[in-house]
């Protein structure tokens, strides 16, 4: 066996978590921010690691 | 030559421009198809994080290697490429943090018990699987099997640690403590030629030039991470994603998130809500494995290297160091990534405390490899 088979099974997980992801949330690009936060004057609102819970 | 042998290499060629070419265009295609239904934002999110992958994987760019390297066999190169890289992304970083309050933020978190221990044990665990934050995700993504296993029981261990997160928090922290302002960037700068200096004293003399291949790596990340400051307004991230992945598979059973403070505080439960094709970290961890597979595929014969063999112990060894990977570092508030090179690019006094403790856990896991099966004994 080859590493074909386990990098295979690596987008297979990623095509799977994106198929699963769409079943249960709807993507709305009417609602999207601008292209780049740097400019736009809005608050970064993003999750991130070294974030405490707001 | 042959006369068959011609029409043989001729087919190989174009075999090899056709997958090349497949790969180029899936990528076109992944990248248009999230811009077009999830937004511009996302599709270049996705591209950034694509990028990230074929420059880690292509030029063979690492954390928890060239620190292996160092420990071992006092090779201080890889370690020289991170601080350059670092270093780049605070000289704009760092300003620019300071003139935009608010619609940029960086990689800042406060400094306690939990994550200096947190930090600790993700150096030791990431010696152990050979693999980091990004190191995890790439080796998955180019067929790794340690880091294929590891990956799920990595975002398990994030969304555990970040449930868990605020008693940890609670057995004692810092304010948030932050180098800004040009002040703050002179300041970041001399620990890293400080820091760099001693590495190069402490590695051996002839292993401390940095290889073309690692200054070029060191300058592509540094451009990825700016852009992805500039495009998300926070800085390069990882473990928060694949605890939110972990996390949405939760609720998906039934699971119950309220007796958590973290994954029930609104701004959470905004991101668990929708769609990970909208959250950055998520992207570009996505951007990282895939990114990694289409480097290797890319190669001729990349993917054709046969699976290591180990024992089952070795393979137990990877799954708890997995986990640990992902608790350890949402209690270390990042990890390599997230801390490390975010954090103190941006000006986190915690990415400067989370290298220290990490580095001593380094130590450990270094030994702890050959003791578990995953390496030939010493």
């Amino acid at each position: 066996m080859t590493r074909k088979f386990t990098a295979s099974l690596a987008i297979a997980f990623l095509a799977t978590l994106i198929l699963f992801d769409q079943a249960t949330a709807e993507l709305n690009p009417y609602q999207a921010p601008p292209a780049f936060a740097f400019g736009s004057g809005l608050a970064s609102a993003g999750g991130f690691c070294g974030a405490l819970p707001q | 030559m042959s006369d068959a042998a011609a029409p043989t290499r001729e087919v190989t060629a174009f075999e090899g421009f056709a997958r090349r070419g497949g790969l180029v265009l899936a990528l076109l295609i992944a990248i248009a198809l999230v811009a077009l239904f999830a937004g511009g934002r996302f599709g270049m999110m996705l591209a950034v994080g694509l990028g990230f992958g074929i420059a880690l994987e292509g030029l063979r760019f690492g954390f928890a290697g060239p620190w292996r390297a160092m420990i071992l066999r006092r090779e201080p190169a890889g370690i020289l490429a991170q601080f350059l890289s670092i270093g780049i992304v605070s000289s704009v970083a760092i300003p620019l943090l300071a003139a935009h309050p608010g619609e940029l933020t960086g990689a800042q978190a406060p400094i306690g018990w939990a994550m200096i221990g947190g930090a600790f044990v993700f150096g030791a665990a990431m010696q152990v699987v050979l693999g980091c934050g990004s190191g995890t995700l790439v080796n998955a993504g180019s067929g790794n099997p340690v880091g294929l296993l590891a990956l799920p029981f990595f975002a398990i261990g994030s969304f555990a640690g970040a449930y868990h997160l605020i008693w940890w928090t609670d057995l004692g922290s810092l304010p948030i403590a932050t180098l800004s302002g040009w002040q703050g960037l002179l300041v970041t700068w001399a620990a890293l030629l400080l820091t760099a200096a001693l590495f190069l004293r402490l590695g051996r003399p002839d292993a401390r030039r940095i290889p073309r291949r690692l200054v070029i790596a060191a300058i592509l990340l540094a451009a990825l991470a700016i852009a992805n400051l500039l495009i998300a307004g926070q800085p390069w991230g990882v473990v928060y994603g694949l605890g939110l992945w972990a996390a949405k598979g939760f609720t998906a059973l039934g699971g119950d998130l309220s007796g958590s403070a973290f994954w029930s505080a609104p701004g959470t439960d905004r991101i668990l809500q929708g769609s990970i094709l909208t959250d950055y970290t998520s992207l570009t961890n996505i951007g990282l494995i895939a990114g990694a597979f289409v480097t290797a595929a890319w190669r001729n014969g990349g993917l054709s290297q046969k699976l290591p063999s180990y024992p089952i112990g070795a393979w137990l060894a990877v799954i708890v160091a997995g986990f640990l990977l992902g608790y350890s570092s949402r209690l270390a508030f990042g990890c390599n990534v997230g801390a490390f090179f975010s954090g103190i690019s941006t000006g986190s006094l915690h990415g400067w405390v989370w290298f220290v403790a990490a580095f001593a856990g380094a130590f450990l896991g270094v030994r702890l490899r050959p003791m578990l099966g995953l390496e030939a004994r010493q």
